[in-house]
């Protein structure tokens, strides 16, 4: 696991219910605005079919750091704090670091209870998607 | 046509209110916030609104069911709901959850429950005020009230008993055919077979639907749940999908605007029937044959 992700697991075990939502809330708040490059070039970006909101991926960079990319819509703050939270955990690291983190990252938040089971599963599909992009970007560079 | 001319046509127009009564009763009514996304109310609502998290708050906390008598009330004195006030409901994704959370008001029986509609989103198109204040709440002292199932709510064996009779599948065309179960990425939708309930009709719950979230007229509704279908409006309706969310809101539909006497939600829906060993399932496009 990247320190980034293990801290992220931590804050999140560490709290409570509600307190555990406000997190959320504050993660989809700090999701960074979408690069130029894609916002001018949507068909770029990889739809997340996963999740019930439109959320759109995109993953650049080497494979020594790869950097992430999202456009989730505002009304949607839930996806917005699960891509924010990828994004904190995984984007500038290694593709390596990336491929090596369990498909189970995003239950080890704890979330399960507070938010639906259908939710969680759209963050492991993100997850997914992100993780099959780095292995193809890796792929590529080879 | 305007919307308060559309909302008089409907079998029952004093359920459903518009952004502008809304915004001149605000200090009349309790307004009840309930969401698809949990954390939408946080980044702002409708002022003095509170929030129902529907997953957390009406569900049993151990079996699949929802709340007892004692913990609704407990929940309606937590929100600050007297038994005798006005509840107006409302949410996002065309007002899904708030119709859910209707649903759960009935199965209580609490008489004034009403809905915004186009919900949400179309408070915010409205020009709207939306706050991030949450309003300070005391409680009424709501009573314990026994929860009747049996008028709007069915159950696994009575669905099979209705099979051949009025029933609409509101999830999506490829939910209903049975090819989506399987998504990319993930083996398992929530249940071992895919298809619906044998003679169901598909009427998806968003065709309801108008662009600005709002209901349809009351002539586009028709069609779509009677001529369309064949079905009689005297008849009695089931609706189900895959939680029985979904599918409240198609019962609110029929009740309250085509005014259906009697209409039950399945909320077992396709998570239960899919996983039941020995019911009947028909695949495909086409409603299937009672067995």
């Amino acid at each position: 696991m990247t320190r980034a992700a293990e801290d992220i697991v931590a804050d999140f075990q560490f709290l409570e219910g509600s307190d555990r939502l406000q997190l959320l809330l504050e993660f989809s708040e700090a999701l960074p605005d979408l690069d130029e490059r894609y916002g001018d070039h949507p068909e770029l970006l990889e739809r997340v079919e996963e999740c019930q909101s439109p959320v759109f991926i995109a993953v650049d960079g080497t494979a020594a750091k790869i950097v992430l990319h999202f456009s989730a819509p505002r009304e949607s703050p839930t996806t917005r704090g699960f891509a924010s939270i990828l994004f904190s955990a995984l984007s500038s690291h290694s593709a390596e670091e990336i491929l090596q983190l369990s498909d189970d990252f995003p239950t080890e938040l704890g979330l399960d209870h507070i938010i639906t089971p259908l939710r969680v599963r759209g963050m492991r599909g993100m997850f997914a998607r992100i993780k099959r992009k780095t292995a193809e970007l890796v792929a590529k560079d080879a | 046509m305007n919307q308060l001319s559309k909302i008089a046509e409907y079998a029952n127009p004093d359920v459903l209110v518009t952004t502008e009564w809304l915004k001149h009763n605000l200090d009349n009514v309790i307004v009840v916030e309930s969401d698809e996304d949990i954390l939408l109310y946080e980044t702002g609502h409708i002022p003095g609104a509170v929030k129902l998290d529907w997953h957390t708050e009406l569900n049993h906390p151990l079996r699949r069911d929802y709340l007892e008598s004692e913990e609704f009330a407990k929940l309606m004195n937590l929100k600050g709901i007297g038994r005798h006030d006005t509840v107006v409901l409302y949410g996002d994704r065309s007002n899904w959850w708030a119709t859910y959370a209707f649903w759960v008001f009935k199965l209580f029986g609490h008489e004034n429950v009403l809905l915004l509609d186009g919900g949400r989103n179309k408070w915010i198109a409205d020009g709207g005020v939306i706050t991030k204040d949450k309003p300070a709440t005391t409680s009424k002292d709501y009573p314990v009230v026994e929860r009747h199932d049996s008028e709007i709510r069915a159950f696994r064996d009575e669905v099979l008993q209705h099979i051949g009779q009025p029933m609409v599948d509101v999830r999506s065309p490829e939910e209903y055919s049975g090819e989506r179960l399987h998504m990319p990425d993930f083996p398992n939708e929530g249940a071992t077979r895919g298809g619906h309930i044998p003679t169901a009709a598909s009427i998806p719950w968003s065709k309801s639907i108008q662009e600005d979230e709002t209901f349809r007229p009351l002539a586009e509704l028709e069609k779509l749940y009677f001529e369309d279908t064949g079905y009689d409006r005297r008849s009695d309706f089931i609706a189900y999908c895959r939680i029985g969310e979904r599918s409240s809101h198609s019962w609110f539909v029929l009740k309250y605007l085509l005014g259906v006497k009697n209409v039950r939600n399945y909320d077992g829906s396709w998570t239960e029937w899919g996983n039941l060993v020995g019911a009947p399932i028909a695949t495909g496009s086409e409603p299937g044959l009672a067995a």
